[in-house]
């Protein structure tokens, strides 16, 4: 069942759930933040309005950055005004940013531990009918191996208003993944959040499989552990919204607790959720584990929910990789 | 509140002339002894800019050795961060750290890296060593300044090589478009990059005719002549409504006859018997300055 500590919103599985999209929690977060504190600036490179900017843009003109398609020069100027003691936080879709300015972040924020927040909008293959070169898929993989930096991935724009409003309040560089399609609201403003934690959305005794599941993805994990609890399969599914810092006490204690995992993500299978927590189990505590998202491909145009059963990342998806997951966890018990 | 140096007011006179020149031969000195201590590491750009650099240091920033993070000095940023031989010199020099520590110039535990790390040593306004990046950061930190209401200025050194980084331009529109007349660029215009003449790699010229056009205000220098350079930032300063570049015709290697002009010096250190040459060549120089 739905974790009642949580305070999650209990008309989730419903057929109108409400929906908004992810980016909108930035475009609020930010505004909050711009009321607070009058550090915080923002850039964007010609995508204000699909990147949520023009909330701020309109009531603080003067500390917002137009800078244009340029998301080099976006981020360097982002690197100037961290380190001169102002709060930037720098928009555009995650292939551009942090994909075509790489190596710009790299030395000029990351590096040179410069204070600066970087959303990357439009991320995954919900980006839907724009097609595969606007749907990042490979940003976390491609930053997660930088230090000093920080990865949050809300799961719905609730937690994306938390998420960036805890970004601006911490210093060091942030990267906050938000997606372009209205997803379901999981959360409540009421539902903790803290950055570095990973949460027990879907609770059970004598859980089986532990489900991790990254950003709106979540909401297909809930579904199918709903759906396999009539199944008499019993499941943990957790909120990974920070993958960096990754919270390995809580991975460790649910490795302990189902020795079999299952990864959901909107991303490569590689270098992303999946890899991080296969990473630390390899080293800490070995598990069997299965791996939804991307399969090393990439996608193409069409609707989100079109593209999420084309590309075996729906909830039918994720119920199979727990029945697989079971299986390999008992030919493995049985080998020993 | 400690002594600042701020001397860029004074008119300069031949006395303080003399003075600069000597410190820039000073500076090339310590170039040669760092790079053949360093056994790797560029002279070209850093021995064609120590002019550039001693002015910087000794005339015209507003700068506290002793308190490198005063919130209202002025910033010179490094872009082309591969010729910080030369900064490391003249900070130290101007009193940031002692000489004795430019021995450890690209070497482990040190505070100068090869590349400039603003977190390493105290002084260094950001990190840079990625062409084509300083711009865009010196823009940045000259937004802040305006948000913030400060009157300091903000220097950003840049290499003529480094400009065919498309960064370079996107940087070039934003500071016209924001009227950024804080911001004063320095172009080392030495002609010569890794693999030889600007020109024959990805001409650049007309280069002041470039900037113009992009409602920049642009000053041709010689760049080797300190009290040229001097009145062209007094100049530069000057400006209400726009940015300024600086074009300063500088020699590679400038200072050392045998390594002038030479683009297979642009980031081979010399030898030792290479070093004793060059450095008698500078004594001798010296020797005749304070004739």
């Amino acid at each position: 069942m739905l974790n009642p500590d949580l305070k999650l919103n209990l008309k989730l599985f419903d057929l109108d759930v409400e929906v908004k999209p992810t980016r909108a929690g930035y475009g609020e977060g930010l505004l909050a933040l711009g009321a607070k504190n009058p550090n915080v600036i923002a850039l964007c490179a010609d995508l204000t309005e699909s990147t949520y900017n023009h909330l701020f843009a309109k009531m603080y003109p003067d500390r917002f950055f137009q800078v244009g398609v340029a998301e080099q020069n976006m981020a360097a100027i982002a690197a100037g005004l961290g380190i001169s003691g102002k709060i930037p936080f720098m928009s555009s879709y995650a292939v551009f940013s942090p994909g075509k300015n790489w190596e710009t972040i790299r030395t000029t924020i990351i590096y040179n531990q410069s204070n600066v927040k970087i959303a990357g909008h439009h991320a995954g293959i919900m980006t839907g009918p724009d097609g595969s070169t606007h749907q990042a898929t490979e940003d976390i993989a491609s930053i997660r191996s930088w230090p000093n930096i920080k990865i949050l991935v809300p799961c719905d724009s609730i937690e994306g208003k938390k998420a960036t409003i805890k970004a601006g309040e911490i210093k060091g560089p942030v990267y906050l993944r938000f997606t372009r399609d209205k997803t379901p609201i999981i959360t409540t403003p009421e539902t903790p959040f803290e950055i570095g934690e990973i949460q027990t959305f879907w609770t059970t005794d004598n859980p089986v499989v532990t489900i991790f599941a990254m950003g709106y993805m979540l909401y297909y994990a809930l579904f199918a552990a709903k759906e396999l609890e009539t199944e008499k399969i019993k499941t943990l599914v957790v909120n990974v919204s920070t993958i960096k810092p990754f919270d390995e006490k809580t991975v460790f204690s649910l490795a302990k607790k189902t020795r079999a995992f299952v990864s959901v993500e909107d991303h490569q299978v590689m270098g992303g959720l999946g890899g991080t927590i296969a990473e630390f189990c390899a080293k800490n505590i070995p598990t069997v584990m299965e791996f939804v998202g991307l399969q090393n491909t990439f996608a193409e145009s069409g609707t989100p929910r079109e593209l999420i059963e084309k590309y075996k990342m729906g909830k039918n998806h994720i119920k199979a990789a727990v029945k697989k997951v079971m299986q390999r966890k008992i030919h493995l018990r049985c080998s020993d | 509140m400690e002594i600042v140096k701020n001397f860029s007011k004074q008119k300069i006179t031949l006395k303080k002339l003399k003075d600069l020149k000597l410190k820039a031969n000073k500076v090339r000195q310590l170039i040669i002894e760092m790079l053949l201590e360093a056994g790797s590491g560029h002279p070209g750009g850093a021995l064609g800019m120590a002019d550039i650099f001693t002015a910087f240091y000794f005339h015209i920033l507003k700068h506290n050795p002793r308190n490198p993070s005063w919130n209202d000095r002025d910033r010179l940023v490094l872009s082309n961060g591969h010729i910080c031989p030369v900064q490391y010199a003249t900070m130290a020099l101007s009193g940031y750290f002692p000489i004795e520590e430019l021995k450890t110039l690209r070497k482990i535990n040190s505070r100068l890296q090869g590349h400039p790390h603003r977190t390493a040593l105290p002084g260094i306004e950001t990190t840079s060593g990625a062409l084509g990046e300083g711009l865009s950061q010196a823009i940045g930190i000259a937004l802040a300044g305006n948000l913030d209401k400060k009157s300091h200025f903000i220097y950003c050194l840049t290499s003529d090589g480094e400009h065919e980084e498309g960064n370079i331009w996107e940087a070039v529109l934003f500071a016209a478009k924001n009227k950024l007349n804080n911001l004063i660029q320095v172009i080392d215009r030495n002609y010569i990059q890794i693999d030889g003449n600007t020109e024959n790699i990805m001409p650049l010229d007309p280069l002041k005719e470039k900037y113009e056009a992009f409602n920049w205000n642009a000053i041709e220098v010689d760049g080797n002549d300190i009290k040229d350079f001097i009145e062209a930032i007094e100049k530069a300063k000057l400006s209400s409504n726009k940015p300024t570049v600086i074009i300063a015709k500088t020699i590679l290697c400038k200072g050392v006859c045998f390594m002038e002009n030479d683009y297979h010096w642009h980031g081979k250190p010399p030898n030792k018997e290479e070093a004793g040459k060059a450095l008698v060549e500078l004594k001798i120089k010296e020797k005749k300055l304070n004739a």
